[in-house]
Formats: structure tokens, C-alpha cells, sequence
């Protein structure tokens, strides 16, 4: 038997032993995530390239062509002011994708430090915290999220920072809960006996190991975000008309259903598929980082 | 066992104080003066003055927490400022519409989700497990009111079996609510069935490994007995407690559902406050799902601990 020269194993083995290398090679051999990932990237190019695809401007109305159905002109139909469905679709992804992401970047900015500190400090203000996340947690999620955005004022930016502090409780559970088993690892500890001080063992040593439950957790989160947002702008309660939302559109349909019913079809088609996608890719992503749960 | 109970129960006070203190932080939220926006147009000095005093609005913030929580405690929520009617009364008014509505999609979501998700842990990697598992991803994804709306198109607006809106009160007419009933059941029923799947599924899938199950297979059970009586009776445990913290999921969707329906429960009630500006309405509804919410929250988790002997021992 040759005894292989260590550099040369090493070398070898290097691509093997980083774990975002392994698991994205993981997760591009998973179908189901990366359809979802396919049709994520096409409503992201519909919402960035809205204004050049889109067939007609989706606040233009045209009152001799009032609920059309679906024909050549029009290949969604048209709403009860003459608007273009399909381009009125085409914009409601922005707000739509939009809403996700803001509302999961406020839940990640104020639940991750939240979670962080809660986690590493832990006795009396853990206790506190987590008594506050539980009082949170007491109330429904899109109950809460109606009450904030009916005490804010019904816009999209309202309806973003609703959803953002009504999903942030889930991110300090998930943030604490990974920060206390990852504190009582050898390298925090070997981190510790070198003197680092507090800040730089969660920065550097904490964070990035915690990072991966919490980018699916946040994937899947977007989702969620997606649909509240569709359901407060369908209450009236998120983007506000002329401006296009596929909730808000569905909230119009709503009274047209039997004269119009492509109103309502196209909208809710986007949504599902748009959701679906996030799920496909954030399970996707939860197998790919953690292979227990398969 | 005492010592869980009495510990359990008294992490609820702490909880309690804290949901009260968002509830009552909603109000602070309110841009400008309630007292200005009371008053009306013509914002005559004396009636600020004395809306103020009435409302305690002239008293600092840690006191007039007091005064809000203190009627709390009472039972006094305040008062509906546009169908002048205390809203404790509102709450108990509507509460049953929607606890009929959620208790038919509750027996929908068992009906569904626990013979699919049994079957897909069974049946595990074929096209049966493969289609449950689609199952739960179109459940999840799903807005529920665009549901609504697809099956009002199929069974009120194409065929015209079902009514499309509208409650009539089983004490009324039972065969009429049940048939008002079914879709929205259905709709709010859907998502949850989804949850209750995946969670039977991965229940069973770890109940059918376990060595109490072989031992029965190897003494030569018959496969339905093993699944039914050794597997699903003991899966069910986590299952069911698990399906209570789908309360508040339940109470989410029973929101849209009754927009999309026209169902006059607590859903819709929270949304004709908020567009009403009722905001004590607002208030007392957040605060009594939230203590229903606990109290499920409560009751699973004994009901867990009693049915769990590792637990108990």
C-alpha cells in the first residue's frame, strides 16, 4: 500500500469537508427544490423586468373593454375598470415578493440578535425574553398582524412591519434554542479560554454555525410572509388600489365572481404557485443542510 | 406530577401579563391624539378636555395600564364605540359562530390528514406517499379565501348545490347551517389537514420502526391490527397534541374564511373593527384569542404529560 502524502489527501478531501459545498450539491440533486428555485428566479425577473414585459400599464383603464374574458388582446382578461389581468398580475409580484423578503428581514434583523442574546447571556433576562416571545406567540399570527396593521394604518409598508414583528418570535426561539446547544461546543469554549471577548464568540464563532437552520427556516418564512400579505391586502388592510397586489385583486374579484371569474383565478394561481415554490425550496434546503430529516 | 402542574400553570401568569402589555402597547400606536380624533371637527376645548378625563388620557402610561388592566380583570373590555355594546358581549355573541366553523374543519382535518398521513407512513416512498406528501404541499401553499373562491365557482356558481355566503343558526335550521357550513369547513379545514399529515406521518414512520412493532409483526399480527392498534394508537399521541397549537392557525384562517363567506363570527367581527376604527373591539378580540391560545396551550401540554408515562415517571 503507497502512503499518500498528507498535503495531497488533504487537497483531496478539502471540497468534501465544507459543509455549503456538500449541502449545495445536496440540494441541486433534490428536483422538488430546484423547480422551486426555477420558478422563485421567474417571478423575481417578472417582478424586476415588470415594466418592459408587461403588455399594458397595470393602472390603465380602458372602459369599452369592462370584465373581458381572456382573448388575444387581453390573454388574462380584464377587471371591472378595463385593467389588464396579466399585467396587473405582473406587477402584483413585485409588492407580493417585495412583502416577502422586507418582512423576513425584519424578523431576521430584530429576532436573530434577539435569540443571540438571549441564547449566550441566558438566567433572568433569557427568562424574560422568552416569557415576552411566548406572549407573542399567544396571539395568532395574522390576528396579531391585522391588530398592528389596523393600529399602523393600512399600507403595504405597514402590512411589511406587521408581518415582520408578528414572524419574529419564531426567529428568537429558533436563534436561542441553536445558540444554547452551539455555547456549550469545545471550540466556543476553546474560543473563550483564548480570551475572545463576548461579541467576537457570537460573531464569529456562534453566528456562523447557527446560520443554516436559519436560512430555512427563513426561506420557508417567506412563503408565510407572501400569503399574509396577500391576506392583508385582500382584508384591505396592505397595498392600497389604484397600485396592484395579488391580494388586493382578489379582494376586488371577490365581488364579480359569477360575471368575472378570471379576476380571481390568475391572482390566487400566482400566490399558490409563488408559496409552493418557497416550500418546495425551503424543504429542499432543511434536507440539504440537515440530512436527519430526510 | 403536582409540581409540573402547579410550575406549568404558573408560567401562564407571567405570559398573561405580557400578552396584555402588546395588547395594551396597540393603542400606543395610534398616530396623534385619541382625544382630538374623539372629538370630532369641531374640537371644542371643553369636550377634549373632557374625553381626556373620561378615558384617563390625561393620566400617565403605567397607570392607565392599571386602570385598563384592572377592568380586564372585571370583565370589562370596553365598549364597542360603533354598536355601543360592551365588547365582552360582542365576543360571546360571535364566539359560537366560530367555534361551530372550527370545530367542522377540525373534523375535516382529522378525517384527512390522519388516514393520509397513515397511509403515506405505510406506504412509504410509493406513489401513495408520494401523492400525500403533494397533498400537504398544495394544503400548505394554498391561500385559503382563493380556495373559497374556487369552490364557490364549482358548487354555488356552476352546479348550485351549495349557498355561497350567508349563516343560518343550527337552532334555526340544522340541515340549512350544516349546508352553509360545509365550504367554509372545508376551506379553513384544509390547511390544517396538511399540518395533521405531515405530523402522522413522521409519527408513524417512527412508531413503525420501534421494537414493540416488529415483535408484534414476528408474533404474526395482522398487518391492520399492527398499524391501527400498536402503531396509529400510539402515534396519535404526539398527533393530537400537536393539532391543539393549531389553534391558533385555525383562528387565523377562520379570519379570511368568514370574509370570504360572509359569516358573522369573530373573524369577521375583527375586521368590521378595524374598518369601523373600533379599536376596543380590536383590543378584546386579540386578547381573547390569545387567552384561548394559552389555556389550549395549557391543556395539550397536560394532556401530553398524562398520556406520556416516561413523563409521569
Amino acid at each position: 500500500m503507497t502512503a499518500v502524502p498528507v498535503d495531497t489527501a488533504r487537497e483531496r478531501e478539502l471540497p468534501d469537508d465544507r459543509p455549503w459545498k456538500r449541502a449545495l450539491r445536496r440540494l441541486v440533486h433534490r428536483r422538488g427544490a430546484m423547480v422551486g428555485a426555477s420558478f422563485v428566479l421567474f417571478f423575481v425577473l417578472v417582478a424586476i423586468f415588470a415594466p418592459m414585459i408587461s403588455p399594458y400599464a397595470p393602472i390603465a383603464t380602458d372602459w369599452g373593454a369592462v370584465r373581458k374574458a381572456p382573448s388575444w388582446a387581453h390573454w388574462l382578461g380584464t377587471d371591472e375598470i378595463g385593467r389588464d389581468v396579466l399585467s396587473r398580475v405582473i406587477f402584483g409580484a413585485r409588492a407580493s415578493l417585495k412583502a416577502g423578503v422586507i418582512s423576513v428581514l425584519i424578523s431576521l434583523s430584530l429576532g436573530v440578535p434577539i435569540g443571540l442574546l438571549s441564547g449566550y447571556v441566558g438566567g433572568f433576562l433569557d427568562g424574560l425574553l422568552m416569557r415576552i416571545v411566548d406572549a407573542m406567540l399567544a396571539c395568532p399570527f395574522l390576528i396579531l398582524a391585522i391588530a398592528l396593521a389596523a393600529f399602523l394604518g393600512p399600507n403595504l409598508t405597514n402590512a411589511m412591519i406587521a408581518i415582520g414583528i408578528s414572524a419574529m418570535p419564531a426567529f428568537i426561539r429558533l436563534t436561542r434554542a441553536q445558540t444554547l446547544s452551539t455555547k456549550v461546543e469545545d471550540y466556543v469554549e476553546a474560543a473563550k479560554a483564548v480570551g475572545n471577548p463576548h461579541y467576537r464568540i457570537v460573531l464569529r464563532h456562534i453566528l456562523p454555525n447557527i446560520l443554516a437552520p436559519i436560512m430555512v427556516q427563513a426561506t420557508l418564512a417567506i412563503a408565510a410572509a407572501i400569503i399574509a400579505e396577500a391576506s392583508l391586502s385582500f382584508l384591505g388592510l396592505g397595498q392600497q388600489p389604484p397600485d396592484p397586489s395579488w391580494g388586493s385583486m382578489l379582494n376586488t374579484a371577490k365581488n364579480f365572481l359569477s360575471l368575472a371569474p378570471w379576476m380571481a383565478w390568475w391572482p390566487g394561481l400566482a400566490i399558490f404557485v409563488v408559496v409552493l415554490s418557497f416550500n418546495l425550496l425551503g424543504d429542499g434546503l432543511r434536507d440539504a443542510l440537515d440530512p436527519k430529516h430526510r | 406530577m403536582l409540581t409540573y402542574l402547579v410550575r406549568r400553570i404558573a408560567i401562564i401568569i407571567p405570559t398573561l401579563f405580557f400578552v396584555s402589555i402588546i395588547i395594551f402597547g396597540l393603542q400606543q400606536l395610534l398616530p396623534g391624539d385619541p382625544a382630538l380624533a374623539l372629538a370630532g371637527e369641531e374640537r371644542d376645548p371643553n369636550v377634549i378636555a373632557f374625553l381626556r378625563h373620561k378615558y384617563h388620557l390625561d393620566e400617565p402610561l403605567p397607570v392607565r395600564y392599571g386602570i385598563w388592566a384592572i377592568g380586564v380583570l372585571r370583565g370589562d373590555l370596553g365598549e364597542s364605540i360603533r354598536i355601543n355594546k360592551p365588547v365582552l358581549e360582542l365576543v360571546r355573541e360571535k364566539l359560537p359562530v366560530t367555534a361551530e366553523l372550527a370545530g367542522l374543519a377540525i373534523v375535516v382535518a382529522l378525517v384527512i390528514g390522519i388516514p393520509a398521513g397513515v397511509l403515506s407512513a405505510v406506504k412509504n416512498g410509493s406513489v401513495i406517499d408520494y401523492g400525500a406528501n403533494v397533498f400537504a404541499l398544495w394544503g400548505l401553499s394554498t391561500p385559503n379565501f382563493w380556495l373559497g373562491f374556487l369552490l364557490i365557482l364549482l358548487f354555488s356558481v356552476e352546479l348550485g348545490w351549495l349557498p355561497a355566503s350567508g349563516f343560518v343558526s343550527p337552532s334555526e335550521n340544522l340541515k340549512q347551517n350544516l349546508l352553509t357550513l360545509i365550504m367554509p369547513a372545508f376551506v379553513l379545514g384544509n390547511a390544517i389537514a396538511a399540518v395533521m399529515m405531515r405530523h402522522t406521518r413522521s409519527a408513524m414512520l417512527q412508531v413503525l420502526s420501534a421494537d414493540y412493532v416488529r415483535t408484534a409483526r414476528a408474533k404474526g399480527l395482522n398487518e391492520r391490527v399492527v398499524v391501527l392498534k400498536h402503531g396509529l394508537r400510539n402515534a396519535l399521541i404526539p398527533v393530537v397534541t400537536l393539532g391543539a397549537l393549531e389553534f391558533g392557525a385555525l383562528l387565523s384562517g377562520a379570519v379570511l374564511t368568514e370574509q370570504v363567506f360572509t359569516i358573522p363570527g369573530f373573524g369577521k367581527l375583527i375586521v368590521d373593527a378595524v374598518f369601523n376604527r373600533d379599536y376596543a373591539v380590536v383590543q378584546g378580540v386579540v386578547l381573547c384569542t390569545a387567552t384561548a391560545y394559552i389555556i389550549l396551550n395549557l391543556c395539550a401540554d397536560i394532556a401530553y404529560f398524562l398520556v406520556n408515562p416516561r413523563l409521569r415517571a
